[in-house]
């Protein structure tokens, strides 16, 4: 006579709950876990390979964003043994949060040149990523300056990604050590005025609009054009990729100026509970089959020499990479940031 | 079964920001067991407050309630409706629409065994006539229906009081006035003690034993139909009971027995 | 004398009896849910950052932030009052072909969450996209570079992609308003000499501008909360830039400063939908009889065709058939799907389940709570808590889970160091997402039940108590069962938002935890969007069910 209508439901539903809470993490022997900032599908073929090679059970958590805010909220509990991330802004970002702890290893500081590495080891590079000029292809240009992007005669014609985003945030800290604030800031207002479209969306989408006509040169990472060219025929992507060709600009400065790189890489966390584990992952990352994997497979610039490079890279000629130091890049971010802001360059 | 009724100096009221608003004002009255009382009188009088009061739905300022000598609401005890074995009929029936008839009546008859429930839901839905429709549901029935599942409903766990909320006044005339004799029969035959509250004389004057005509607050004549009608008590009285019409119903009523003579 | 209000007297007994519980009950979920808010006004206070910076971002953050939030949300609100008004009064007064079919099918669009219509709108009107390259084929054009349409990255496109999503919020507001009009208020406002159109405007808008009102400000406050769509289509709204502030310079401080002053905003808006729902309950007491719908022939009905379904193909249609397409191409292509799909698929079915359950039962809480209290000595403490608990909705994910990371963690911390364990109870379990939830959706199932309980009689109630059943026992042989109808379209409403939901979960999950919505997300800022418009399309396809479902419950009146 009575109804319970809310039993079942509200039981299972309980069950569940349980259920859910139950997904807590166990910590078994051979683990080590990674908080990345990178996409998985770059990430898990190294990961999957260390995996095979060593054992090693590698419990990932791909945070998009607030990696940092995340450590550092997770204090001392933190299960995070490795922190990858790409740009150095970030690396630093996470030295100077407190989150990382310095480790010292042969392997890794035989491979990596010292520019590239935080000096008592609190960070280290493990891929490079050039940021160069995707151009329509049948456009005839063979170089090209950072520079001159401002040039009136471009009017119209150029997409970039939001400015705001650390990949151009570093090139415009770069500029900023390279030419001075002053001058920095009226290249941005004078290529706010170039664009063809907002400064939004991702690097790809740079090759895409040249297709559709929107504009005719833009800046991105060189990566993706490997990715790009390297696709299925008929797939979008072959499309995109097939409609550009790429230049490696340099700066101005012809004795010291060259390609503006930027870098991944990843520090060992300062409460991580399995450190050996940490370090011994970071020297497999650097090892040559796992570097042979970034450029083959991520189509990125190995940090170690001597590994072989992907044709379509090894087309864009060679990478005179720009001798300033990162830290240096890393010291002018903010400004670059606040310049952004000031000039409305997003807006 | 049934028991006596005895409101005592009853006085209910309510803080506003603008000071205290006394709604009923002092007071005193007394229902025998099986009697049916009723309180009558104009909209803002007070008499639904009152009947409110008692099923435990306010709370009494001053003065007590009680039944069979056990105070339910006083300034310092309420005892909460759920307990109170009060029974009350609705002005718009209150029938759980999600259940049906049967399930309705055997509501509060949750600790009787399911065949002891059965039994007595039968039985009762047989006293209103309403055998055959046990299955239904309310929206099915009409208004007249509706409120006589609501006098089983509210029955069936023997209460000691049974309360009435002006349930005529959503019913047409005639339905109005043939329901009012029956549930007056019912009550009878059951010996239960009600107090039925209303604007409306006629209904008073068929269904009551006692009449307390009230007026903002106070009751100003507590006693049988008779004595109102040919003793009143002061002039707002004698205007309020004194209609033609009303004379020709309380005629046709006596002829059928259906009210006690004077003096009972 | 005057007769005691109903209202009032029900509640004097209340004064009596106590309902402390629950008033005890309300009331921490209420706080529960100030938690963030609190917590992110101390973040913004507690700046790391120097003066110098908060006057940077004052300078040249927030104004254009501003101006273009505004801009947005003016543009959004005319475009969803327009579409949503006008289809709802097609809808109702006229009937044409295809019209009951119609009257659900406005409401696809919430299926649809803004970042995925913007996403695929994207790709549908881009210059090498099928629609202008259907145009130039049209027009006898070969390439892009000879004849393109605006690029939909600017203010007008963002208007136009939300507009065409969230218009369902207005339509079904005003629906349920016009069909519960009583046609002899129709009728007498025509014998008194006004036409058609004069009846429309002079009659029924009036009468439906509470309903419009909440409608709308349903409709602003998700564009408030959206950052998928602001962001893929360039529009530096406030949202925005409490992300990228957040994000690309780890100004926590920063951002909750933009946050908060959102809030300005957002209490505005809330204000507004429940001055709008207030005037909805005075209802017209007569008898209620539905008008009666013309019947429209020939020209007129094509017009009533066309005019009707546009929304539905442009808010629904068009990018369901996109990721279709897409979807077919990808599995065609690489013939199957993940693994992590379909993980990514049962974690945000589950997900969704536990917290609309959680949810209907806070909601079912902070709403008895809330009619228990009703104008009683304690009811304006009820009433705030209900406005507490509304302000989960309002605030945007990001900033919700931004401001619920350091109490969270905090308590897990604290848990820890009492029971000697390692490992984060809540920011280890999916747990701290469904308390992300259950905070963001509260007030939608707060919303339908209190209406719900708004429908039962006082005297129902008080019936249940005098047969010996106490409040509680009465809740729950009475009001539930009469409540299904609301529990439902709450569950239905809170499940479908879940399973939409992108920036609370992008930072609260766990490890190796993906919805189908962070999991898109990645694939689109990878740029493989055609792996992302698979995880589209099973958001959409799971948020279809429910959403014809609620069409069905809300619309059985208008037969």
């Amino acid at each position: 006579m009575q109804s319970r209508p809310f039993l079942r439901p509200l039981l299972s539903a309980l069950a569940l709950a349980g259920g859910l809470v139950s997904m807590a993490p166990a910590m078994a022997a051979e683990e080590v876990s990674l908080y990345t900032t990178r996409e998985p599908k770059l990430i898990q073929p190294l990961l999957d390979a260390y995996t095979k090679e060593s054992g090693v059970k590698v419990n990932t958590v791909f945070v998009k964003d607030g990696l940092l805010e995340r450590v550092k909220a997770e204090g001392a509990q933190s299960p995070a043994d490795v922190l990858m991330t790409v740009d150095v802004g970030n690396l630093l970002d996470l030295v100077a949060g407190g989150v990382t702890q310095p480790v010292s290893s042969k392997t890794l500081e035989s491979v990596i040149p010292a520019n590239l590495r935080g000096t008592d080891g609190q960070w280290f590079a493990l891929s490079l990523r050039d940021r160069v000029l995707y151009v329509e292809k049948d456009l005839p240009l063979t170089s090209f300056t950072y520079e001159s992007l401002a040039d009136p005669k471009w009017k119209g014609k150029v997409c970039i990604r939001a400015g705001q985003h650390p990949y151009n945030t570093a090139l415009i800290a770069a500029m900023i050590a390279h030419d001075g604030a002053e001058k920095t800031e009226k290249w941005l207002r004078d290529v706010k005025a170039n664009l063809g479209r907002k400064a939004t969306g991702g690097d790809r989408d740079v090759a895409r609009d040249i297709l559709g006509g929107i504009c005719d040169i833009g800046l991105a990472n060189a990566y993706y054009v490997g990715q790009m060219k390297n696709a299925e025929p008929g797939t979008d992507a072959r499309k995109w990729g097939d409609a550009i060709k790429v230049i490696r600009p340099t700066f101005a400065n012809e004795k010291s100026g060259g390609t503006h790189v930027n870098i991944s890489g990843a520090a060992v966390a300062k409460h991580a509970p399995h450190k050996e584990g940490a370090v011994k992952l970071l020297e497999y990352l650097v090892s040559e089959p796992a570097q042979a994997l970034y450029a083959q497979a991520n189509y990125e610039y190995p940090v170690r020499r001597g590994i072989k490079l992907d044709p379509v890279v090894a087309s864009f000629g060679e990478l005179k990479i720009d001798p300033l130091s990162v830290t240096e890049i890393a010291k002018h971010r903010k400004q670059a940031s606040e310049l952004v802001d000031k000039v409305g360059f997003d807006n | 079964m049934s028991a006596q009724l005895d409101l005592t100096h009853l006085t209910l009221a309510y803080d506003t920001p603008q000071g205290l608003r006394t709604v009923v004002d002092d007071i005193t009255l007394s229902l025998d067991s099986g009697h049916i009382g009723c309180l009558l009188g104009a909209s803002g009088c007070g008499k639904t407050t009152i009947l409110r009061a008692i099923a435990g739905f306010e709370p009494v300022r001053s003065g007590d309630i009680s039944l069979d000598g056990q105070v339910l609401s006083s300034a310092y005890v309420h005892r909460p409706p759920e307990t109170r074995r009060v029974g009350m009929m609705f002005q718009d029936y209150a029938l759980f629409p999600h259940l049906t008839v049967a399930e309705n009546v055997g509501f509060g008859l949750r600790k009787l065994t399911r065949d002891a429930r059965r039994a007595r839901v039968g039985t009762l839905l047989d006293m209103v006539g309403l055998g055959a429709s046990a299955t239904h549901y309310p929206h099915e029935l009409s208004g007249g229906q509706q409120q006589r599942v609501a006098l089983a409903r509210a029955l069936a766990p023997e209460p000691d009081l049974l309360l009435l909320d002006e349930p005529f006044s959503n019913l047409d005339v005639d339905t109005r006035e043939r329901l009012a004799f029956e549930v007056r029969d019912i009550l009878k035959a059951t010996g239960h003690t009600a107090i039925l509250v209303t604007h409306n004389q006629a209904e008073a004057f068929a269904i009551a034993d006692r009449i307390g005509v009230m007026q903002n607050g106070h009751v100003v004549q507590w006693d049988t139909p008779y004595n109102l009608h040919h003793h009143p008590a002061d002039a707002f009285v004698a205007q309020f009971v004194r209609r033609e019409h009303l004379a020709e119903q309380r005629a046709q009523a006596l002829q059928r027995g259906r009210v006690a003579a004077p003096g009972e | 004398m005057a007769p005691l209000p109903s209202s009032r007297r029900w509640s004097l007994s209340h004064r009596a009896e106590g309902g402390w519980g629950w008033l005890l009950a309300a009331g921490a979920i209420a706080l529960l849910v100030a938690l963030p808010v609190i917590a992110l006004a101390y973040a913004a206070l507690g700046g790391t950052e120097s003066l110098a910076h908060w006057l940077h971002l004052a300078r040249f953050v927030l104004p254009d932030a501003a101006l273009n939030t505004l801009a947005l949300l003016a543009g959004v609100g005319v475009v969803v009052t327009l579409l949503g008004t006008g289809s709802a009064w097609l809808v109702t007064a006229f009937d044409f072909p295809s019209k009951r079919v119609l009257s659900w099918a406005l409401l696809l669009p919430l299926a649809v969450p803004t970042y995925i219509v913007a996403f695929a709108y994207l790709d549908l009107l881009h210059p090498i996209g099928p629609i202008q390259t259907a145009l130039r084929a049209v027009l006898g054009y070969d390439s892009p570079r000879q004849f393109r349409l605006p690029d939909l990255r600017a203010l007008p496109g963002a208007i136009f992609v939300l507009g065409v999503v969230l218009y369902p919020y207005v339509y079904l507001s005003t629906r349920m308003m016009f069909m519960t009009q009583a046609a002899n208020l129709l009728e007498a406002a025509r014998t008194l000499g006004h036409g058609r159109f004069g009846v429309f405007f002079r009659v029924m808008l009036p009468l439906a501008r509470p309903a419009v009102a909440v409608g709308v400000s349903l409709a602003l406050l998700e564009t408030l909360n959206d950052i998928g769509a602001s962001e893929f289509l360039g529009v530096q709204t406030l949202t925005v830039s409490v992300y990228t502030t957040w994000v690309t310079r780890s100004d926590l401080a920063g951002a909750a400063q933009i946050a908060l002053s959102m809030l300005i905003i957002v209490v505005a808006l809330i204000l507004f939908e429940r001055h709008g729902r207030r005037r909805q309950r005075y209802a017209n007491t007569q008898r209620m009889r539905p008008m009666q719908p013309r019947r429209l022939r020939g020209a007129a009905a094509f017009g009533a065709i066309v005019l009707g379904w546009i929304p539905v193909v442009l808010g629904f249609v068009a990018p369901a058939v996109y990721l279709m397409v897409e979807t077919g191409k990808r599995l065609h292509l690489v013939g199957g799907v993940s693994a992590q799909l379909l993980a990514s698929t049962r974690n945000t079915l589950t997900l969704a389940l536990v917290a609309t359950v959680v949810t209907l039962i806070a909601g079912l809480i902070v709403a008895w709570a809330g009619r228990q209290l009703r104008e009683s000595a304690r009811a304006q403490p009820g009433r705030l808590m209900a406005r507490v608990a509304s302000l989960g909705y309002a605030l945007p994910g990001t900033v919700l889970a931004i401001g619920l990371l350091a109490p969270l963690t905090l308590f897990d911390r604290a848990l820890a160091a009492t029971f000697s364990t390692t490992g984060l109870f809540l920011m280890g379990s999916s747990l701290a997402l469904v308390i992300a939830y259950t905070m963001r959706f509260l007030a939608i199932s707060t919303g339908a039940i209190e209406a719900g309980l708004a429908r039962i009689p006082a005297s129902l109630e008080q019936a249940s108590r005098l047969l010996g059943e106490p409040p509680g026992r009465t809740l729950w042989r009475v009001h539930l069962p009469l409540l299904r109808p609301a529990l439902a379209t709450g569950a239905l409403l809170v499940f479908v938002d879940a399973m939409k939901e992108l920036p609370a979960t992008l930072l609260l999950r766990p490890m190796n935890f993906d919805t189908l919505a962070t999991w898109l997300y990645a694939e689109a800022a990878r740029g493989t969007y055609e792996e992302g418009a698979v995880a589209a399309l099973i958001i959409v396809l799971a948020g279809l069910l429910p959403v014809v479902l609620l069409a069905r419950t809300q619309l059985k009146i208008g037969r």
